[in-house]
């Protein structure tokens, strides 16, 4: 629900109209996530009917809008209680690699590389935009940090999908033709242990 | 950029260690070249040759096939001496741990290697000194390294290799051991002598770290799978995650 309490949070500094809104979510966020102003109004007549704004008339047919305590608690409640991770998001990314790693055909190294790539470029873009733009604008910094360490946890993870790839790849060992010292170990030691039924 | 002699050039290179059925390749037709005002990053696991190439970028170890020119020169064709004059007035190193001399002040620390290429001790204070105010770290001068935390440690460590206009800097994960805000700061300056036309390659496994380079190479088992850049074409990066 964050496009409902991000313009609860907006209304909380003062009553805007629609279209403000939608403005000073973009810029707020750094136009990074882009809203239809359709959606806008409909959050807002959503959030009418909910008892969480209301929305003054003006002489022009215009709507302003602004914050009720019934809202004021909402956002209250917004911001103490933490994001849900309940809902796992569809992630087509795992759901490439289940299936890279199941193809006959797919080159399943090189679906981890072109992503690894793509990943790090985002980054490498991102961090542009923090030494360039806005450095002193705390919150777009924080934006930015959160997107880049998403993006460097799943390099990580990539990352470890192709060494635990390159270990189940790795051939058994087999037994050297040669006695070697461990084979001599072996030898003098008991039997080798073996997976026992419960009793 | 290309029409410039590339800071660094490291081509086709190799390097065994060991010799025989024992031999080891740690590196294998590497190629790269880091123009002034450029960082390449290079990435890659444990054990995929980073160090080994940063060492052999640095004129530290030599390759067994290849070239790396550093400035046009070639580090294959120098003598012993010629090397480690090039490795004192071109090349500036900053590692992980073991930068700073412990009985020397920072500014002596940064003075250190304009007093080995023969500078006058003054001189070479003055000018440690002048570097430490333009980096912002004036108020370290007087500190000795147990006296500075570790990214103030890193912070000297790069004034150090940078003083006395030395163009090539060469850093191995230079923040290992910092929490990311400190870390920022050291890979910020380090961005900072890039763009004031220094080149340099950081070798570090950390993404972020890796993202204010210019260009990323990527080593897996000595050799170069891919190499990434930042794409001026696009003003706004993907964002995962839609809003509801």
């Amino acid at each position: 629900m964050s496009v409902r309490h991000s313009l609860l949070a907006l209304l909380e500094q003062g009553p805007m109209y629609g279209y403000g809104l939608k403005s000073e979510f973009e810029a707020a966020t750094g136009r990074m996530w882009p809203l239809n102003v359709g959606q806008v109004y409909t959050t807002l007549a959503r959030g009418e009917r909910d008892g969480l704004v209301e929305a003054d008339v003006e002489a022009d047919g215009q709507k302003i809008y602004r914050l009720t305590d019934a809202g004021r608690q909402e956002l209250d409640r917004w911001f103490s209680g933490p994001v849900s991770r309940d809902v796992v998001p569809r992630q087509e990314l795992a759901i490439k690699l289940i299936f890279a790693v199941r193809s006959q055909t797919a080159d399943v190294h090189a679906v981890i590389q072109h992503q690894r790539a793509a990943t790090m470029r985002s980054l490498q873009e991102l961090t542009r935009l923090k030494s360039d733009e806005g450095a002193d604008d705390l919150a777009w910094t924080l934006t930015l940090d959160g997107l880049l360490f998403q993006g460097e946890a799943e390099i990580r993870w990539l990352d470890l999908c192709e060494a635990r790839l390159a270990g189940a790849a790795a051939p058994a060992p087999t037994a050297p033709s040669l006695p070697t010292p461990s084979r001599r170990r072996a030898a003098r030691d008991p039997a080798p242990l073996t997976r026992r039924s419960r009793p | 950029m290309t029409s410039t002699t590339p800071t660094l050039e490291v081509r086709g290179v190799g390097r065994t260690y060991g010799s025989g059925r024992t031999s080891v390749a740690a590196l294998a037709d590497v190629s790269f070249s880091v123009q002034p005002g450029e960082l390449v990053a290079i990435m890659g696991p444990s054990g995929s040759g980073k160090s080994s190439l940063l060492a052999i970028a640095g004129g530290l170890d030599r390759v067994t096939e290849g070239q790396v020119l550093v400035n046009g020169s070639d580090l294959g064709v120098l003598d012993a001496r010629a090397l480690a004059r090039l490795r004192r007035r071109t090349i500036g190193y900053v590692f992980q741990e073991l930068n700073l001399l412990g009985t020397l002040t920072a500014e002596e620390n940064v003075a250190l290697p304009l007093e080995l290429d023969g500078a006058r001790p003054t001189m070479a204070a003055s000018q440690a000194r002048a570097l430490l105010g333009e980096l912002g770290l004036a108020e370290l001068e007087d500190r000795f390294p147990d006296e500075l935390s570790g990214g103030e440690q890193q912070r000297v460590a790069i004034a150090r290799a940078v003083v006395g206009q030395r163009r090539l800097l060469l850093a191995d994960e230079p923040t290992g051991a910092l929490d990311s805000l400190t870390g920022e700061a050291v890979v910020r300056l380090l961005r900072r002598q890039c763009d004031n036309g220094c080149a340099a390659v950081l070798v570090t496994h950390d993404a972020r770290l890796a993202a204010w380079a210019d260009r990323v190479v990527f080593l897996r088992d000595g050799r170069m799978v891919d190499q990434t850049a930042a794409n001026d074409d696009l003003d706004r990066p993907s964002v995962p995650g839609g809003l509801t």
